[in-house]
């Protein structure tokens, strides 16, 4: 089966190509990528005039609440979700019931990924039972499949088990990701602490409780010489101690996620629970700290942190709603009005960061759009305007700051091994 | 102006300085009221006011009760013991069941900061914030500026001190704006730990030193200090904060003669405030309970559309 998309612009970030350009999908295949390729009898076209060709997309965090919590959202929900998003490849974190501490666990994810349109790596945990006192067989889960390990959700408090960690994984070339900090610091604090939490009368949590935390693990990466990567950074001070650790020369990579450079803590007035996530959303400086780590590429990825929680656990007192934010659906619409209308990014800066990055990072092997790679694509109409509505959003859970919000960049299509398993209306 | 053009109290900030006025001056007209024999008034007749407490208050549930029941209203009194997650039923279930039993008015006090904000955005029931976790508390800040203007005729170029746990307290925060409004000068006084510095972004001056303000005062307001804080190290025994933060009858001596020392209760007797300093003449704590009765008779008639009352004779 042959795909001709045409008249698009494509892009492709890994190798900065960034030109009107026809692709050609035959099987699995990207087959040519070069301009007026002739259409052949029988092969489907997809008309990409106005719209951007991209590798598909790459979140390499979400949760996708399979096993334990299947009322909030499922390994196939959330791929269908995620397809939707413009997304081809999502890495599913380990915080379920179960944790995914074991083979089977692990292997139970990519059996049911395998009925949905994607590709879904799994992350494994760092500690067996996510209870941070002993390693997992990790040799066990990355032959499984497992990508990365994360203990998310929570810090691994204990230094020396953090060490342990970051030597053991090498011999498997996998990062550790973390989720650095300090809770004893942030002592059940709700919202960045500062001016929005001293107004509102809300316990905080200072920055300093995620920034002391990624301080002692990018030393005990250079200690350990280990690859460490950290998770959701929401403070500009982590930036500069990413910097720091880069100019050193510390196996270290970090991600961000859109709503830390879309939104500030005075969001919290408006849209309380739905704009509470950990960590938390934090100053305008700490935003622009955010977009300019991204343009200097100290933050290699954007991930959404995609966390589908139930409407009846969000309409809560504040205190006791859950933290997160779905993200899947509002990531390209964000990195386009945010990063590419707003803060003058090209396509390719704005898109390196959910493709080709996170694909190294983990050694994805995807995350380009050249000929011979793979056929994950996603096609995107930057100057099509969509509005984030209860009918826009197709997660079952609608935890977001951002309805009601109208945005440019609309996923027309995404392709996902040479297969269209998400259309606008065509 | 004709009553309060809104829907909910939920804090000062919310309030404009107009209506903070007007909530004082109409409170005098009910205040008056307590002296006649008769204390009750028809405006809230057929009105059903519900008090939903998921903390444990007695004088601010009983102040709203005896409002709502001197102009007639029919009370309904939910004393939720713990919070609704414990419960088991969300508030905003519960909070549906009143308003299908139409309740007019829900007054709630709650542990959690913004938890009346979320229920105003959610129900058609005038919501009326007794008091939401460490954010605010304005029907207190309301009595406690009435007691002011009371005493001192003004709150202009007063200086006020607040003293205590500024950093947990929704007393503080919902005073500070009130009294600021009216054109006082605030000075916050407490260790570092209860009083951080982004409490500057109130235009308040910060003081750790109690003794070195004291003199300059026309007002103290001595908070309650909760005596679980030391557990967090927020200071390191009630000894010391006694030491540097009490009022005692030796440093009331060393204060204005005509300044009003209040307490928004209940006392910490020996802790924060010296019993003999309570009862002094200085102190009107006592007055702003009268006093917080007659301002919530006066929130409830204004929500409920009332004028002035200058023109009133009689109500």
């Amino acid at each position: 089966m042959a795909i001709i998309i045409k008249n698009g612009r494509v892009v492709d970030p890994a190798s900065g190509l960034d030109e009107l350009m026809d692709v050609h999908i035959t099987g699995e295949i990207v087959s040519r990528v070069a301009p007026d390729i002739p259409v052949e009898p029988g092969c489907d076209l997809i008309d990409a005039g106005g719209c951007v060709v991209l590798p598909g997309l790459i979140d390499m965090h979400v949760h996708f609440r399979e096993p334990g919590s299947e009322d909030k959202e499922t390994i196939i929900g959330g791929s269908i979700v995620a397809a939707k998003g413009g997304f081809t490849s999502v890495c599913t974190m380990p915080n379920t019931t179960p944790v995914i501490d074991n083979q089977a666990l692990v292997r139970f994810i990519k059996l049911e990924a395998e009925k949905g349109p994607i590709n879904v790596f799994p992350i494994a945990n760092i500690t067996k039972g996510a209870n941070g006192e002993e390693i997992t067989e990790m040799g066990e889960l990355v032959k499984g499949g497992a990508v990365g390990f994360s203990d998310d959700g929570k810090p691994v408090l204990s230094s020396i088990l953090m060490r342990r960690a970051l030597e053991y994984a090498r011999m498997f070339d996998v990062p550790i990701i973390t989720h650095s900090e300090d809770t004893l610091l942030s002592d059940d604090g709700i919202i960045n602490e500062g001016t929005t939490a001293t107004l509102l009368g809300l316990k905080g949590i200072p920055r300093e409780a995620e920034e002391v935390m990624i301080a002692r693990d990018v030393l005990l990466a250079r200690l350990t010489r280990g690859r460490l990567h950290i998770a959701h950074v929401s403070s500009g001070g982590s930036i500069e101690i990413i910097q720091w650790a880069k100019s050193r020369g510390v196996q270290v990579s970090c991600e961000t996620a859109p709503h830390y450079f879309a939104l500030t803590d005075a969001a919290v007035e408006e849209h309380l629970s739905m704009a509470k996530m950990n960590p938390p959303l934090r100053t305008e400086e700490d935003r622009i700290a955010m977009i300019e780590g991204l343009r200097s590429g100290v933050i290699d990825v954007i991930a959404t942190d995609h966390a589908p929680h139930l409407l009846n656990e969000k309409m809560q007192e504040l205190e006791y709603a859950p933290f997160g934010i779905i993200g899947l659906e509002t990531a390209v619409p964000l990195v386009i009005s945010v990063l590419v209308k707003q803060n003058g990014f090209s396509l390719g800066a704005a898109f390196r960061p959910l493709t080709i990055n996170p694909s190294n990072i983990l050694g994805l092997g995807r995350g380009e759009l050249k000929a011979g790679a793979v056929a994950d694509i996603a096609i995107v109409n930057a100057d099509k305007k969509i509005r984030i509505d209860d009918s826009f959003i197709i997660s079952r859970c609608k935890n977001t700051p951002f309805m009601g919000m109208e945005l440019y960049g609309s996923v027309e299509y995404t392709i996902c091994s040479g297969r269209v398993v998400y259309s606008a209306g065509h | 102006m004709n009553g309060l053009k809104r829907k909910d109290i939920l804090d000062i900030q919310s309030l404009t300085t107009e209506e903070i006025s007007l909530i004082c001056q109409s409170a005098r007209y009910f205040k008056d009221l307590f002296t006649r024999s008769v204390k009750t008034v028809p405006i809230l007749r057929g009105k059903t006011v519900c008090t939903l407490f998921y903390e444990p208050s007695t004088r601010t549930r009983i102040s709203f009760e005896l409002a709502a029941k001197r102009l007639s209203a029919d009370m309904i009194n939910v004393a939720v013991a713990t919070s609704s997650v414990v419960k088991g039923e969300s508030l905003i279930d519960t909070v549906h069941t009143m308003e299908a039993m139409k309740a007019d008015y829900i007054v709630m006090r709650h542990a959690a900061s913004l938890a009346p904000h979320f229920l105003s955005k959610n129900i058609e029931a005038s919501v009326i914030n007794a008091g939401d976790g460490f954010h605010a508390h304005p029907t207190q800040a309301l009595l406690d500026t009435y007691s002011i203007l009371e005493k001192k005729g003004t709150l202009e170029g007063l200086r006020i001190g607040i003293v205590g746990d500024i950093k947990h307290s929704r007393v503080a925060r919902s005073d500070m704006e009130a009294f600021k409004r009216l054109g006082a000068r605030v000075v916050l006084c407490g260790p570092p730990t209860l009083v951080p510095d982004e409490f500057k972004i109130y235009d308040v001056d910060i003081s750790y030193n109690l003794d070195e303000i004291l003199p300059e005062l026309d007002v103290v307001n001595m908070l309650r200090i909760q005596k679980e804080r030391q557990k967090g190290s927020l200071f390191p025994s009630l000894r010391e904060y006694h030491r540097q933060y009490a009022l005692t009858g030796e440093r009331l001596g060393r204060c204005r003669s005509d300044i009003i020392v209040m307490h928004p209760g209940p006392i910490n007797r020996g802790i924060e405030i010296d019993h003999l300093v309570a009862d002094s003449p200085n102190s009107i704590i006592n007055e702003q309970v009268t006093n917080g009765v007659a301002v919530r008779m006066a929130i409830f008639y204004l929500l409920a559309g009332g004028t002035p009352l200058d023109e009133m004779e009689k109500v």
